[in-house]
């Protein structure tokens, strides 16, 4: 009886080690792939609950992985990466990752992130929202425009829902980062705009002109009338 | 009523004035056309007074020796007609005067002359009266002819007088001569000549030249114009095409077009835009090769350290379970490693602003929360260092800012203070106005040594030496605040005081890329002292003493034992 399984793509044997030990102190199931080649083909084996991936890789690097598995999956992705600058991050998170930590990182932290991607689906509750054209089955995890679905990964999902469900309250994004993310302390606030953007792109009929997720200058994001 | 209008003239008097000093001042186009259409009126005047005058002169003699001639011509043939008359009594000789009189204009054959025969002073033969061609002409005749005819009969006088000629006042010659009239004595014989034509053919060369004056300084104005373009438009060329490269478009050139000094300008114009392009890209594939270094440097040492980081955290939180001295051990070697990463983290955070790889991702951000959220976070520090924070904050102070960054600054710049405090209180100040925004932090503690606040900036500087470094910095955390200020086109600058404390002030303009006038927050506790208009461009400090602060090494206490700072201040 696991807490979940994970899947490390990194090419450092000793990191993938460590971080094997420490996963599976948590109780995790954890199946490694060293190459970006063979990444896909680890994930179609192992069907990890959370992906944990390095952005240097052998081969196909870390991006372009993380584009493939999104291509068919919304399994939560975690990238690893040893670049800060804002041009590095945002590329992975475009890609299609959820959340990203910069080496070097402590233990608890990476835990608390694998812990917070694989926290989701206990609300057993049913719910349903409708926001604009939007109608949203939180328990169901399905949201459709008049009887299409539209596929969100869980956590532009758990964003949209977090939204919907006040939208008459103005989020900032630190707020967003601890409800969505469930960051305690201040994180990144780029991963926000990322993911709104990535959000609007899926629910938005116009992403250039948003009617569901609203920009509020200087402080946050709202949802649209409901 | 007048006085205003007044006002409102001598106002836009004013204003055109201030435009076309303006114009004077900026263009050099308007300011030759001008000179040139000065100095071309000037000759043009000067040139053609003095010819006027020649041609004037002329026409007036002329005009007087043939009135002279015709004068004397007439009072001879007066003489003769009444030296021959058949009868002298009065009334024939009278007749004989006035048939001479009338019968002027047609011997002559300009009707506008006349003639005028009066008695002379001092003839005692019974009187003819005063003849003349039309009545009243006799007033034509100046006294001082009459007196010069008195004086010298002999001769004839001449004199250059004014009469009205179809209602205009024409200039007229008038000669005077005395004739002796049989049986009647003495009389003075006058002939009034009109300049006429002269006065209209003057008339026609003034008309001409002011004419010709006007055509030739306007052609002047015109040739100015055109010459002067074909020198400045290929400045201006040169000036719009060098304020292009300085925007950045390196690629932008001169036209060179013949061989003359112009060509030769843009030649060499072009040259030095090549020379600097060559020397930018160069600099820009070093800066290329450097970022990249930097990013496998990253690379290459975060993975190894992620590793030693994990193993080191798992030793850590097992270290009871071994004896003393390695548990001991774990704990030097966990709190080391955190310092290493701190270190490693700054050095290449300071080597990615060298290459120039950081770009700012900007967006509107009150910098109320900003500080918000670090004293928050440092409440903790700060009541463990006995320091009270307290934060003066009225005003929205919204600019555009990378928010991840100016946290960094602001959270380095209040760990310092409450470092530096000593228990008394730190003062952190939010300010805004319509160029800039601000956050100032004072404290009141050790403050620092004059000329200090000019290094502390600088990377791994150390107030003094000696000082024990407990607070654990790195010594990069002001300058890597100091490259993000940049990198927002802000200020950062210091302020410190021995014994009075320190301020470190943040400023940040409010539309990118537009100056700051002035920032809206103190840096100095008398901000005289350190000068209102801080230095354009960039976050160069000012550390001053306030007048009548002792200079380094003036008096007792002046520049050492007083509290020096530990230069790194940092808190990261």
């Amino acid at each position: 009886m696991t807490n979940g399984r994970v899947l490390v793509v990194d090419d450092d044997p000793s990191l993938a080690e460590m971080l094997g030990i420490i996963l599976q102190g948590e109780d995790l199931e954890v199946t490694f792939c060293a190459t970006g080649d063979r990444a896909m083909e680890a994930f179609h084996d192992s069907k990890p609950d959370v992906v944990l991936l390095d952005v240097m890789l052998p081969g196909i690097d870390g991006v372009e992985v993380c584009r493939l598995i999104r291509a068919e999956s919304t399994v939560p992705i975690v990238m690893l990466t040893a670049r800060t600058d804002t041009v590095d991050v945002v590329l992975g998170l475009e890609s299609g990752a959820d959340d990203y930590v910069t080496k070097p990182f402590k233990p608890q932290e990476l835990v608390a992130r694998v812990r917070a991607r694989l926290r989701r689906g206990d609300d057993v509750e049913s719910e349903s929202i409708t926001l604009g054209d939007l109608s949203i089955d939180v328990s169901g995890h399905v949201v459709q425009r008049g009887g299409a679905p539209i596929l969100l990964t869980p956590l532009e999902f758990d964003l949209l829902v977090a939204l919907a469900r006040k939208p008459w309250q103005v989020f900032s994004r630190e707020t967003l980062l601890e409800q969505v993310w469930g960051y305690r302390h201040a994180g990144d606030t780029r991963l926000v705009n990322v993911h709104v953007q990535r959000l609007r792109s899926k629910v938005e009929k116009d992403p250039e002109n948003p009617e569901i997720v609203l920009t509020v200058r200087g402080v946050g994001y709202k949802a649209g009338p409901a | 009523m007048i006085e205003q209008l007044w006002g409102r003239t001598e106002r836009l008097a004013v204003r055109c004035g201030v435009a076309i000093a303006k114009l004077w001042r900026r263009s050099l186009h308007f300011r030759v056309v001008t000179i040139t259409v000065f100095l071309g009126l000037f000759v043009a005047l000067g040139l053609g007074t003095y010819m006027y005058q020649r041609i004037a002169g002329g026409l007036a003699s002329r005009a007087t020796s043939i009135a002279e001639h015709e004068a004397l011509n007439q009072r001879s043939d007066a003489q003769s007609q009444f030296n021959n008359a058949p009868r002298t009594d009065i009334g024939s000789l009278r007749a004989i005067a006035q048939q001479l009189a009338v019968s002027v204009g047609t011997k002559v054959g300009d009707q506008n002359v006349r003639v005028v025969i009066t008695r002379s002073p001092g003839n005692t033969f019974p009187p003819l009266g005063t003849i003349s061609t039309k009545p009243g002409d006799e007033k034509l005749i100046p006294s001082s002819v009459r007196g010069a005819v008195r004086k010298d009969p002999a001769h004839a006088q001449l004199e250059i007088s004014t009469m009205k000629v179809d209602g205009r006042e024409v200039p007229s010659v008038v000669v005077g001569a005395r004739i002796a009239i049989p049986n009647a004595g003495n009389y003075d014989f006058y002939l009034v000549a009109p300049m006429t034509a002269e006065s209209q053919m003057l008339g026609i060369v003034r008309t001409s030249f002011l004419l010709g004056g006007l055509v030739l300084t306007l052609l002047l104005a015109g040739i100015a114009y055109l010459v002067t373009r074909m020198v400045v438009t290929p400045v201006r060329d040169a000036a719009h095409v060098s304020e292009r490269l300085t925007a950045g478009a390196l690629n932008e050139r001169m036209q060179v077009s013949g061989e003359d000094d112009l060509a030769r300008l843009a030649t060499s114009f072009n040259a030095m835009a090549d020379s600097l392009q060559r020397q930018i890209r160069q600099l820009e594939d070093l800066s290329k090769l450097q970022q990249r270094f930097t990013s496998d440097v990253s690379h290459e040492l975060r993975t190894p350290l992620t590793t030693i980081r994990m193993a080191v955290d798992m030793i850590h939180a097992s270290r009871a379970d071994f004896a003393a001295p390695v548990s001991r051990s774990a704990e030097l070697l966990s709190r080391e490693l955190d310092r290493f990463e701190t270190l490693l983290t700054d050095l290449l955070e300071i080597s990615r602003f060298d290459a120039g790889a950081t770009a700012a991702g900007t967006e509107p951000v009150d910098l109320r929360d900003i500080v918000t959220r670090v004293v928050d976070g440092c409440e903790q520090i700060a009541t463990a260092q006995g320091v009270k924070l307290r934060v003066h904050s009225r005003r929205a102070a919204i600019a555009p800012m990378d928010a991840r960054r100016i946290e960094r600054i602001v959270r380095n710049l209040v760990t310092n203070a409450i470092e530096h405090a000593e228990r008394k209180p730190v003062d952190i100040t939010v300010g805004a106005n319509p160029t800039a925004v601000a956050v100032a932090v004072r404290d009141y503690g050790v403050g620092l040594r004059p000329g200090d606040a000019d290094q502390v900036f600088n990377r791994f500087w150390r107030a003094d030496p000696a000082r024990a470094r407990t607070t654990g910095g790195t010594g990069l955390g002001l300058s890597i605040a100091l490259e993000d200020a940049r990198l927002h086109d802000g200020w950062l600058q210091a302020w410190g005081e021995p014994g009075n404390g320190a301020c470190f002030r943040l400023t940040l303009p409010v539309r990118s890329g537009q100056p700051i006038g002035r920032s809206p927050v103190t840096l100095a506790p008398d901000d005289s002292s350190v000068g209102l208009a801080m230095p354009s461009g960039n976050s160069l400090t000012i550390g001053t003493r306030v007048a009548g602060a002792p200079r380094p090494g003036d008096g007792p206490g002046g520049g050492s034992g007083d509290g020096s700072r530990d230069g790194s201040r940092d808190g990261r």
